[in-house]
């Protein structure tokens, strides 16, 4: 590794950037120009970032909006993704954005589409326009809690029935929450409780062994690689202590400099 | 209510030719299948919300955890859509990205080999199994050798390649080439004209194009129907334009063509490889890694990126708020998850024993569904 450590700081090469385009530059982009005519007053703003076209489109009208661009030649829906913007920088405005990534065979290119939306206001359903819609709305509605009107059958997928919260969400903590109370109703009181696996006693009291504990004989030590050092006498083994299992506190990932790249 | 005649049987989640935990609501009237209802989520993980706690390079050995009978694939998206976010897509060096061709092509060959495997076995064929593992072990001992692993490969780095290629590696790569298309001929020899073959899989499961499209459908099961599309030839990355393959279609749509289109793909990516050796033997060997910055924070913005993995278009959509080194969002686009929702529209008024034909060839694994 000869490569010299470049200052911490500094953003990663960032793309070259052109000068930048307004959204009616963007909107005149001969890739989207010709749908965006046959519903312009339903996009409000447009965005490039890395050669990529991106539209918000009014939530209100975004069936017109994709049928225009299914018209148009973007018959396919690539993808459809949900972002929880509420822990953005510097952002104001509805907490929740779907993003509809769309593909047109002729000219062989992606628009995305996106829109804006709370945690009540409903989307309209797209799976009029694509079927595979269907799925990608119900993993979105699973994962952020966003609702789309009109949708056949707008249920979980990924999690089950009866699950409460939605893990995408930027105030879902990572480490996971008590699900144990729906499934078995008799051990775990409605309401929280200890983690599943335990017994529904206060998180002090579960698991703790009252009986004596025994003591483990002494372990040989492991002999790798020739085995230079002499085996000391290993020091006697604590008992094994009772553990509560308390979830581990939701401390922030921390960021490791990745030495091989 | 129930028809006196219909009944409910559910399909797994346990069962060896769901492929996984796959749990089918089967609405059947005797052996014929009125409707199904897929059943998934059973090896959900959290991936996504995974990726939005972490560093972008801690990310890569998690995606092989997707579809991880093809994670050098999974890989690769991972990191081209990383390096597109930062625009760096043109610093990597060459040799990094044959190396990175090579392995997916392996990797697409492995996968495929599984899927026939399974998917000949599922269908009442023993032999092709063991005849398919014995080149698949082969493909997994040049994994092995090149990262030490065998499936969870995490084998690619943000801006280029963790090694260079071991000694003998390529050579045995080559004599591998040389005597792969005959091992493939001996699989077809097997099925192709088979006359049980041919009765389990013409005309089982017949997808039209517009359908397809309709439903999302990419990768084997989409040129099965007939459109000749790859992102390899329609949004080339890597070097691939400069490699030579076709793009192998079927006419009906049915099980046995997509059946025919994954065993031409074999041979497409054995074509590849046998490229790509003498291409790699040019360029320089250690020049595997791009002057980029060894803290990746990208800046604010959002990119979609996919490539052809085995299984379909794999995609990856990550929203990047320019201050963390972590994405904010990343979301997959698995092929997987899109192409088993077909499963029902297909399944209807079949019988219930080609269920397991039409699960076979969709070719899902169960933890790129999950996720």
């Amino acid at each position: 590794m000869s490569e010299q450590p470049p200052p911490p700081a500094a953003p990663a090469a960032p793309a070259p950037a052109p000068p930048a385009k307004t959204a009616d530059d963007i909107k005149r982009d001969p890739l989207v120009a010709a749908a965006i005519a046959r519903a312009s007053d339903a996009i409000l703003d447009a965005k490039e970032f890395a050669g990529e076209i991106t539209l918000f489109a009014d939530r209100d009208r975004i069936v017109e909006v994709c049928r225009a661009f299914k018209d148009d030649g973007f018959v396919y829906l690539v993808d459809l993704a949900g972002v929880d913007y509420s822990k953005f920088p510097n952002h104001t405005g509805p907490r929740f954005s779907v993003a509809y990534t769309l593909y047109s065979f002729q000219k062989n290119a992606r628009v995305r589409l996106r829109v804006w939306t709370d945690e009540t206001t409903p989307i309209p359903s797209v799976t009029s326009v694509w079927k595979t819609a269907n799925w990608h709305e119900r993993e979105t509605f699973d994962m952020l809690g966003i609702v789309f009107s009109g949708h056949p059958n707008l249920e979980r997928i990924l999690m089950w029935d009866g699950f409460n919260g939605y893990p995408l969400r930027k105030d879902f903590p990572i480490r996971g929450i008590d699900t144990g109370a729906r499934i078995y109703p008799e051990v775990f009181p409605e309401g929280g409780g200890p983690k599943a696996g335990s017994t529904g006693k206060p998180a002090a009291d579960v698991n703790v062994y009252k009986g004596e504990w025994k003591k483990y004989g002494t372990w040989p030590l492991a002999q790798i690689g020739g085995g230079a050092k002499p085996a000391a006498a290993p020091a006697p083994k604590p008992a094994p202590k009772p553990v509560a299992a308390p979830a581990a506190p939701t401390a922030p990932v921390e960021v490791v400099e990745d030495a091989d790249v | 209510m129930f028809d006196v005649h219909e009944m409910e049987v559910n399909f797994g989640p346990q069962h060896p030719s769901t492929h996984g935990v796959l749990r089918v609501i089967l609405k059947v009237d005797g052996e014929r299948i009125i409707d199904a209802k897929p059943i998934i989520g059973y090896l959900h993980r959290g991936t996504e919300k995974l990726f939005e706690h972490m560093a972008y390079p801690q990310c890569v050995p998690h995606t092989d955890r997707m579809d991880y009978v093809a994670s050098a694939t999974n890989n690769l998206g991972f990191v081209e859509t990383v390096e597109k976010l930062l625009g760096v897509t043109k610093l990597i060096p060459r040799r990094a990205q044959i190396l990175r061709v090579m392995l997916s092509e392996l990797q697409r060959i492995s996968s495929h080999l599984l899927w026939l495997a399974t998917h000949a076995i599922d269908i009442g064929a023993m032999t092709p199994f063991f005849y398919c593992f014995r080149e698949r072990e082969q493909v997994l001992d040049f994994f092995e050798a090149y990262c030490g692993a065998r499936l969870t490969l995490n084998c690619m780095r943000i801006g280029g390649m963790p090694e260079d290629t071991p000694p003998g590696w390529l050579d045995d790569i080559e004599a591998f080439c040389a005597k792969f298309d005959a091992a493939v001929d001996e699989y077809e020899s097997l099925l192709t004209n088979n006359r049980i073959w041919k009765k389990r899989t013409v005309g089982i499961g017949v997808l039209s194009p517009e359908d397809a499209i309709d439903w999302g459908i990419t990768g084997p099961p989409l040129r099965g129907s007939g459109i000749e599309w790859d992102l390899r030839r329609a949004q080339p990355y890597e070097v691939y334009p400069e490699l030579e393959f076709d793009i192998p279609i079927g006419k009906n749509g049915d099980t046995y063509d997509r059946y025919l289109v994954r065993m031409a793909e074999m041979r497409q990516s054995n074509r590849i490889l046998k490229q790509c050796i003498p291409m790699i033997k040019q360029t320089p060997a250690g020049d595997l890694k791009a002057k980029i910055s060894k803290v990746i924070r990208p800046p604010e913005g959002e990119v979609y990126h996919s490539i052809e993995a085995p299984k379909g278009e794999l995609g990856y959509y990550i929203v990047s708020d320019g201050k963390t080194q972590n994405a904010y969002r990343c979301h997959v686009r698995p092929p997987s998850f899109v192409n088993l929702q077909a499963l029902p529209a297909l399944a209807k008024g079949h019988l219930v024993s080609d269920l397991v034909a039409l699960i076979g060839t969709i070719d899902i694994v169960l933890g790129e569904v999950d996720r």
